[in-house]
């Protein structure tokens, strides 16, 4: 159990997929102009990341043993298609869930951090139950850095910026400082 | 742009050289930031990975343009990705055989490569519509101007953190290293500073 919950915090905070490994970026720095949108954006990070984990693990089980050269290639086709399907299931099954996640879910597919989520996980060798819980920290990770980047973009739009820095430059300040803050947590387990 | 002369060498050139400073992919269009960030934080480790990044980008131009005629349009983006992925993979190992210290250093982020948003969207944008003339001077100029962005980060990250360049110690004993720079803030500061000043730069040349 202790172990399970290192894995989450550490995969939560420790080891921020967005602010200490930079993956998923391209969202991160698109979508975080609303409150709204980044957590409904998060929401369904976390939900591709759980099927990843389930296709992951299948796949470095079953089949990779056989071809490891195959890796990249079927991690990519597998989760992608996967993702598609359980699209269509959801559309059928709950329009609602499905106009929430909306159009986030075929964008999220080519992400970094998922992939990433996939070659962490089968690298560090976790097991089924490892593997669901590095992806709900690694999904809620993410879906907290959109969330304070948003919330913090939010406020700077009322506030006189000077031309230059507007924009991308920004937003890289901003998420530096966040990593910043993020490295406090770096001592949570060592004993510190 | 300019279609009046399709494959005239001016054009070629023209194509070869906006990716190194006008359309340069990372100060410009910000794509593919995961790997500028994630791997810059010496400047051996950003040549590394900007050598590698033009390796997959140069010949999965090459393929697809090669075949654009034969690729459906339906299928074209699953088709870009495997044949990206193909040549990913081939780096990986030929990496973990040539360098494997690099290689450890950079560990997933070499395979991250097949998400690099700029590979990805070259294809889509340049080489599927484009003679593989067109598509080589494309992809060269987009992974030279990919690789001077991650080795300009490199370098300035490496210098401040480190107080060194390309592992050759630059300052005397007195120098105190910026350990925050070669941490995962001093990416997102270095970038942000970076781009600051390109913006800097376009403004005053506007004025003038």
């Amino acid at each position: 159990m202790g172990d399970l919950l290192f894995i989450f915090v550490s995969a939560l905070l420790i080891n921020n997929f967005t602010l200490s490994y930079f993956l998923g970026l391209c969202p991160f720095l698109g979508v975080s102009g609303r409150l709204v949108t980044a957590f409904r954006l998060g929401l369904a990070n976390i939900f591709v990341m759980l099927i990843t984990a389930v296709c992951a693990w299948t796949l470095n089980t079953y089949i990779l043993p056989f071809a490891p050269y195959l890796r990249l290639i079927s991690f990519i086709i597998v989760i992608a298609s996967t993702v598609q399907f359980v699209e269509m299931a959801i559309k059928k099954l709950s329009p609602e869930l499905f106009r929430a996640l909306g159009i986030f879910l075929p964008l999220i597919t080519t992400n970094c951090a998922i992939l990433g989520l996939a070659l962490f996980s089968t690298n560090k060798g976790y097991g089924f139950v490892e593997g669901l819980i590095y992806a709900l920290g690694a999904g809620g990770g993410v879906t907290l850095a959109l969330v304070l980047l948003a919330g913090i973009r939010e406020e700077t739009r009322i506030l006189d910026i000077p031309k230059v820095i507007e924009g991308t430059a920004l937003n890289l300040i901003i998420a530096g400082i966040l990593s910043m803050a993020f490295m406090g947590f770096a001592g949570l387990f060592s004993g510190g | 742009m300019n279609q009046q002369i399709p494959d005239s060498n001016a054009r070629t050139a023209e194509e070869f050289l906006k990716g190194i400073w006008r359309e340069n992919p990372v100060f410009v269009a910000v794509l593919g930031m995961c790997p500028v960030l994630a791997v810059t934080n010496t400047a051996i480790n950003s040549l590394a990975m900007g050598l590698a990044t033009m390796f997959v980008l140069v010949f999965s131009s090459l393929l697809v343009s090669s075949l654009r005629k034969v690729i459906p349009k339906q299928v074209r983006i699953t088709t870009f990705i495997i044949i990206i992925a193909t040549f990913v993979t081939v780096v990986d190992f030929l990496l973990a055989a040539l360098t494997p210290q690099v290689h450890k250093e950079l560990g997933a982020f070499i395979a991250l490569i097949v998400v690099n948003c700029l590979i990805l969207g070259r294809q889509e944008a340049f080489a599927s519509k484009n003679s593989v003339k067109l598509a080589l001077a494309d992809a060269l100029g987009m992974s030279v101007g990919f690789a001077f962005a991650l080795l300009c980060i490199g370098v300035v990250r490496e210098i401040l953190g480190n107080g060194s360049l390309f592992n050759i110690a630059l300052f005397g004993e007195g120098f105190e290293p910026w350990i925050v720079m070669i941490l995962p803030p001093g990416g997102f500061f270095t970038l942000g500073f970076l781009l600051l000043f390109f913006n800097w730069l376009q403004q005053r040349r506007k004025l003038v």
